[in-house]
């Protein structure tokens, strides 16, 4: 009798232990920088989202800004064994010592969003976007829009010095090369709503009241959200009589092009997971090595897009 | 005309400052109005300088009794948050009112219990605040920018009474108001001998722990207004940026307005006159259209300068130097003197 009741619920933790093993194929963990803001709240919600899809069990460690806080996590990963590290680093220096230590432990890196000094041979890839593209993209689309006319454009930069804010400005330079939309004037505005509308106001008195003001680039959507409130409170119309060209595509600017106000945004996925999780599989498959760089999407939203159906789909994301 | 002479440093200043952003661009006095609104670049200076202006009433009480009050920029995001989670969730523009306030009032309370029932150091009291606070907003937004619609909340960040935008009719109301009060009664004064010996001032009457509570509470309530202001500008709570390096602009404002950071006298007026020189530079530099790694170097030398001109050492050098002049002329005049 006893010996029965054994086996059976010895049979049962075999089942149980066999089960969780086939589900849970793979173990990947994830070291995220903390929820400094909406973007990244809502780059951690895909991740995890990218991972139940994927019937993959993920290990998420939040640092809280803190380099030690994710060397820590690293160390632990390597201790429970986990087949692959996601890390979005901190910072970029520091890391060749326990970059090394999971090299050792045979556990594959890719870095998300950012990337780090040491050498390339210690992590697998690293999923991040471009910058300069993204500027470049918005440059285009204002080209495009103007129909090659003239155009003077203010521009509303990110944090001085910040890499967003000298790559945008350099990519969308590049995007009006050769056309006749010209930069007139160029002003930080600290990627701040605040600072975006007060650096407006002073762009829309220096130019005759915003007469000589054909179009908007902000460097960041939360910006031109602040100077469309700019723009209407000194009596012109947003996104008619002067055009609005901004970057990331967070939900309040699909709020604004649906009202008319804005024209379009570059989108800085926060989707950095999907690609991660396809080189990943593709390198444990048939161990092809991905390229040391995999840029993410840059999407172009104008008002052709469904922007409603965009909005509903972002607004729970946390931005 | 005595207390027009009492702030002559301080407005010479503001004028040289006006006079330079008119070079830097020559519209810079045009007012007009549009959309029933008072429209200008002047306005902008008086419009834009509200939250540092309403700091300044309660920093330089907090300053005159020898204490720094470093949270009121992480306050202002709390009360900021406070205002929108309320309309957010249904109350109207009195009730948000309210509970910032009553918020921005806990805050002030807080400090000044720290302050003075605990006798730890202003500096250290508020940096808890000024680094907790921030988390405290973020908490009430949820890490995102809380965004809001209520016409009542905006009406208070870009509404306008006589065509003069609410935010000016706000802090000028505010300056008034505390200047009537701290100065019509003897409340200014024990204020100042706070400032100057708090020992003394206790051994002869002055309730010392209850004032001291008292000007943390007003600077609380003062960041509260400053917090919904911001907010309602820009129809939105942003808990990582509101506020975010305002409580230095406050304390410089002060210092540039003529009331020393060791305590005892204190000037309010001239808090609010350095407030406006401060937003004034600001302006000038977004008008001047120089590139914006700029910004900060033409700031600081400006005001490198405000302060050498009024150094105690420069001014007894200039009194020093007048009276010889006029002592060579004339006897010595009840002006020379003063």
């Amino acid at each position: 009798m006893f010996l029965k009741k054994v086996l059976a619920s010895a049979a049962v933790i075999a089942t149980v232990a066999l089960s969780t093993t086939s589900a849970l194929a793979l173990t990947v963990g994830f070291s995220q920088i903390g929820s400094e803001s909406g973007w990244r709240a809502a780059e951690t919600t895909i991740t995890l989202q990218q991972a139940k899809d994927r019937g993959i069990d993920l290990k998420f460690a939040d640092a809280q800004q803190k380099q030690e806080n994710q060397i820590k996590a690293l160390r632990s990963f390597i201790a429970q064994g986990v087949d692959a590290i996601f890390v979005a680093p901190v910072v970029a220096t520091g890391w060749d010592s326990v970059l090394k230590e999971v090299k050792e432990a045979g556990i594959p890196v890719i870095l998300l969003d950012r990337t780090i000094d040491s050498s390339d041979d210690l992590y697998l890839t690293a999923v991040t976007s471009d910058f300069i593209f993204e500027g470049s993209v918005a440059g285009k689309w204002l080209v495009d829009a103007v129909d090659g006319k003239e155009c003077s454009v203010v521009e509303l930069q990110g944090t001085t010095g910040s890499a967003p804010a000298i790559e945008r400005k350099e990519g969308f330079e590049q995007g009006l090369a050769g056309s006749k939309v010209s930069i007139i004037r160029s002003q930080t505005a600290d990627f701040t709503r605040t600072k975006g509308k007060e650096v407006m106001e002073s762009f829309l008195k220096a130019e005759g009241g915003g007469k000589n003001i054909c179009a908007l680039y902000a460097h960041n959507d939360d910006m031109a959200v602040g100077a469309i409130q700019a723009i209407k409170e000194a009596g012109l119309k947003p996104g008619s009589d002067i055009l609005v060209v901004s970057i990331d595509a967070v939900p309040d600017i699909f709020k604004a092009m649906m009202a008319g106000e804005a024209n379009a945004t570059v989108e800085l996925t926060p989707n950095m997971a999907g690609p991660a999780f396809d080189a990943l599989d593709a390198f444990l498959k048939d161990g092809t090595l991905p390229p040391k760089w995999i840029q993410s999407e840059s999407r172009l939203y104008t008002k052709d897009d469904d922007l409603q159906a965009i909005y509903d789909l972002k607004k729970d994301l946390g931005y | 005309m005595n207390s027009l002479k009492r702030y002559a440093p301080q407005l010479t200043t503001l004028a040289i400052v006006l006079l330079l952003n008119y070079l830097v661009f020559p519209d810079f006095f045009k007012i007009e109005i549009a959309n029933g609104k008072l429209y200008g670049t002047l306005i902008d200076v008086l419009n834009r300088g509200a939250p540092v202006a309403l700091l300044c009433v309660g920093m330089t009480l907090v300053i005159a009794t020898k204490g720094i009050d470093l949270s009121v920029g992480a306050v202002m995001a709390i009360c900021g948050a406070v205002a929108a989670s309320t309309v957010d969730s249904g109350g109207g523009v009195f009730m948000a009112l309210s509970l910032a306030l009553l918020a921005g009032l806990i805050c002030g309370i807080w400090n000044g219990v720290l302050v003075s029932v605990l006798n730890i150091q202003p500096i250290i009291a508020t940096l808890i605040l000024m680094v907790a606070g921030r988390g405290i907003a973020q908490l009430i937004t949820e890490g995102a920018i809380l965004t809001f619609n209520d016409e009542g909340l905006i009406f208070v960040g870009s509404g306008s009474i006589f065509s003069i935008p609410m935010p000016i009719l706000i802090w000028i109301a505010v300056g008034i108001i505390v200047t009537f009060i701290v100065r019509r009664t003897a409340l200014g004064m024990l204020i100042e001998s706070i400032g100057i010996n708090q020992r003394a001032s206790t051994f002869s009457g002055v309730n010392a722990r209850v004032l001291l509570i008292l000007v943390y509470a007003v600077s609380g309530l003062c960041a509260a207004l400053a917090g919904t202001i911001a907010a309602a500008d820009i129809r939105g709570a942003d808990a990582n940026n509101a506020g975010l390096w305002l409580e230095l602009d406050a304390i410089l404002a002060v210092v540039v307005g003529g009331t020393s950071l060791l305590g005892g006298r204190f000037t309010l007026i001239g808090s609010l006159i350095g407030a406006m020189i401060i937003q004034s530079i600001n302006t000038g530099i977004l008008l001047s259209g120089f590139p914006p790694e700029f910004n900060l170097i033409i700031k600081a030398a400006i005001i490198v300068i405000i302060l050498v001109i009024q150094s105690p050492a420069l001014q007894s050098k200039y009194i020093e130097y007048r009276d010889r002049r006029e002592t060579g002329k004339t006897p010595v005049g009840k002006d020379a003197a003063s």
